[in-house]
């Protein structure tokens, strides 16, 4: 049957239908929607792990007992999960392991922009780079024929346009795929020096014929057409590039890694000019070069951000199209910000007052950076924000530490905040860690993570106890507020980046967009007592409207959370409804 | 088959992805190749929202570029602005009165551009004015803008009413289909109208 599908649910079909039955992840933009919609076969077992390390042993303890089996990242994701992929390189599978990573050229929701094709090859392991929805699902069910017949995990590169693009794919039936027996195997699965070394060699064999592999599979092709142009392309770039030279030959790349030198010598032979497109980094571009082979690429295209078709025809083939010229060049911003309701808003604004130096972490908390709080410092990775705030306090000592805060979600807490703690109290350190807990993986879309009690198949499942684990690692000042109580948490965090051991806060509300969270009523502004005294305006709620007269309450955009009465000393925010209307 | 190169742009929450849907599912009962490109994750959070469609008998790129849209539909006057270098000169604007303030005018760091719709009508030779969310409250909810918005496109593209009624009620909740429909028509009927605001 023809339907459309997104990237990412293609994946999840073409999993399906290669008969997979273990999916593990990490939700991470724009990866999540993969396990999302493999979370929807009941043939799948599937898992939220608590980070990618922990998904990619789980996946490979799963390939080497003989499932098929998918795990399913970010690419920034890949950098946690690097240490079990090196080495599964070596170990080999036994059911087949296809591991899905989801890069993020023009960072539309990452911290930065990194390639993963280069994990490939430093991992040993190929790659393969479907260009839509189709290749999506039938790039995975190739991924498990090739991860069985070279005894390799498998990567699969997706990039935003990809998994967020939706395009016609055509499904099939899922086929049966025993699990294989397991067979203990010292020799392959224990990675000790002796057996390492001897599997490394393995590795260089099997990487031999991956490469002879490359130029005599059908995923990789050269589409002949006029033989003044030739282009090497993969990915969403071979889209953009097809637009942008359509009567050009094409060496289109479907395995990226290892590279078919064979196939790119014929086409570098037949035409006369050859240009290399691709994103990021010049990947393609340095093995063509090393070859010795003229090619065109990254000296007309940008490294960093996302290519588009104008942009390779402007910068390749000097042909611009007529632009009708915007009349307004200073058109206002619209940053991102916290919803209507949302718990980190109190946490913010108390942050600001306090003016601390605030080390920050990976979420939608992560938009208390941005205007009007503007309170915090740092974020650099998952769970960066507590060992960030032990180091500074390391290196500056007492007086910037009682200044000092790490700030961090639930779920990226769990993902690896915790290990950061056990190293803060470990070393005897006395940072203050404030865990926003708002019962829910918010950023990437409401999944489910080890703290809010429920299986990403929605199943009731036991919680941890985000106060019991502070404790049981050896922190003695646990609090627990609502970061809604603005005095309240003001008052703790004074107390606590000032006490002289370790401490923990722990800032509990749900995320407002959370069903289980409405609020009633919406505000209305009493303009009999309101003296326009802009205080409210401070909590950045994009629902309180300064009308240069007057403050008035846009009514599509509040959702009734009350935050502002707190703000105002004159009784002139209320309910709608309540009484003194 | 002339391809067709369709952008939604508005603000987060606005529900472009679910109007890019409906024109896909008309698009494949038409037997069109189909690409489609949304956002998700950090900008979606009432950030500045681009969703792209485009059909024709091969697509390559889900993406628009600058001067390669056909058709924009603005969910919101300033974002409207915003977008204006990627329709092609003689592309047609739909552009929703509806002003939704970001949050650095919200907070007085910047001023909402004034004019935005006049601006519009001087620039482009193409463009379609309406007050979609009034629309919307008429069919029953402020939710359905959206569809207010596809049903003033639906009457100038190449498709059955039928075909697109069909696409509504596969995309959307079955409690919700009335008012969807309603809203649909109104916007459909629209431009037909005596009153309707159009510029070409």
């Amino acid at each position: 049957m023809k339907q459309l599908m997104l990237g990412n649910e293609a994946v999840a079909r073409g999993a399906y239908e290669a008969g997979v039955t273990v999916a593990s992840a990490y939700p991470g933009t724009p990866s999540t929607e993969v396990t999302e919609y493999i979370a929807e076969y009941d043939e799948i077992y599937s898992e939220w792990a608590p980070n990618e390390k922990v998904a990619l042993e789980m996946a490979v303890g799963s390939a080497v007992a003989g499932a098929r089996t998918i795990c399913t990242m970010k690419h920034v994701g890949l950098n946690v999960a690097a240490d079990p992929l090196f080495t599964s390189s070596y170990t080999g599978i036994n059911g087949g392991l296809v591991i899905v990573v989801a890069d993020d050229p023009g960072l539309h929701s990452s911290q930065n922009e990194q390639d993963s094709r280069h994990y490939a090859r430093a991992a040993k392991i190929p790659m393969l780079s479907p260009v839509d929805s189709a290749e999506c699902r039938s790039m995975v069910k190739e991924g498990f024929r090739i991860s069985e017949e070279f005894d390799t995990p498998v990567l699969v590169r997706l990039s935003t346009r990809i998994s967020h693009s939706r395009s016609v794919v055509e499904t099939g039936e899922r086929k049966k795929v025993r699990v294989k027996e397991y067979e203990k195997d010292f020799q392959k699965y224990v990675m000790m020096p002796a057996m390492g070394r001897k599997r490394h060699v393995v590795v260089e064999e099997r990487l031999d014929e991956l490469r002879g592999f490359s130029s005599s599979t059908e995923l990789n092709y050269i589409d002949w057409q006029n033989r003044n142009t030739g282009v090497v392309s993969s990915g969403i770039a071979y889209q953009y590039a097809r637009e942008a030279f359509p009567e050009a030959s094409f060496l289109k790349l479907g395995l990226v890694f290892p590279f078919p030198e064979a196939l790119i010598k014929e086409l570098a032979r037949e035409v006369k000019k050859l240009y290399v497109v691709e994103e990021l980094e010049p990947f393609f571009e340095n093995q063509i070069k090393a070859l010795g082979l003229e090619v065109i690429g990254k000296d007309r295209l940008p490294v960093t951000g996302e290519l588009s078709p104008g942009l390779i025809r402007e910068n390749m083939n000097q042909d611009e199209r007529e632009i009708i010229e915007s009349p307004q060049d200073d058109i206002p911003a619209r940053p991102p910000v916290m919803c209507p309701g949302c718990p980190h808003r109190g946490a913010f604004y108390v942050l600001d007052q306090l003016d601390l130096t605030v080390t920050g972490d990976i979420g939608c908390y992560t938009l208390g950076a941005l205007p009007p709080a503007e309170a915090m410092d740092t974020c650099l990775c998952m769970g960066g924000s507590v060992s960030m705030a032990h180091g500074v306090e390391q290196a500056a000592g007492p007086d910037l530490a009682d200044k000092t805060i790490g700030v961090i979600g639930d779920s990226t807490f769990i993902h690896s905040g915790i290990t950061g703690l056990i190293d803060i109290v470990y070393n005897q350190g006395t940072s203050t860690v404030m865990i926003l807990d708002n019962s829910i993986t918010g950023m990437t879309g409401h999944q489910e993570n080890p703290a809010t009690g429920y299986t990403i198949k929605g199943e009731p499942t036991s919680s941890v106890d985000l106060k019991k684990l502070a404790e049981a690692v050896g922190i003695k000042r646990v609090s627990v507020v609502d970061p809604f109580e603005l005095e309240e948490l003001r008052q703790i965090v004074s107390r606590e980046v000032k006490a002289d051991e370790a401490s923990v806060i722990i800032a509990q509300r749900p995320c407002a967009l959370l069903e289980e969270m409405e609020y009633s009523g919406i505000m209305k502004v009493d303009f009999d007592r309101c003296t326009y005294c802009r205080r409210c305006m401070e909590i950045g709620c994009p629902a309180i409207v300064d009308r240069g007269d007057r403050i008035t309450i846009n009514r599509a955009l509040c959702v009734g959370c009350a935050l502002c009465t707190e703000m105002c000393s004159f009784d002139a925010l209320k309910k709608v409804g309540d009484s003194g209307e | 088959m002339n391809n067709i190169n369709i952008m939604i742009v508005g603000v987060g929450g606005q529900g472009s992805i679910l109007a890019s849907k409906v024109i896909g599912s008309v698009a494949l009962q038409n037997s069109f190749d189909i690409k489609m490109s949304e956002v998700h994750g950090m900008s979606q959070r009432g950030g500045s929202v681009v969703t792209s469609v485009k059909l024709g008998e091969k697509v390559h790129a889900p993406i628009i570029d600058r001067g390669e849209a056909d058709i924009i539909l603005a969910f919101e006057q300033l974002e409207a602005l915003r977008w204006i270098e990627h329709l092609q000169p003689g592309g047609k604007m739909v552009v929703n009165t509806q002003k939704i303030e970001p949050v650095p005018v919200i907070i007085g760091d910047a001023e909402y551009t004034e004019n935005v719709l006049e601006m519009l009508k001087e620039n482009l030779q193409d463009v379609v004015v309406i007050n979609a969310l009034e629309k919307a409250l008429q069919a029953g909810s402020k939710k359905v803008v959206n569809v207010v918005m596809l049903g003033v496109m639906a009457s100038f593209l190449p498709f059955d009413r039928a075909d697109w009624l069909q696409a509504v009620k596969e995309n959307v909740p079955r409690d919700y289909l009335n008012k969807n429909t309603a809203a649909f028509d109104s916007g459909f009927n629209y431009v037909s109208q005596k009153g309707a605001e159009i510029n070409c």
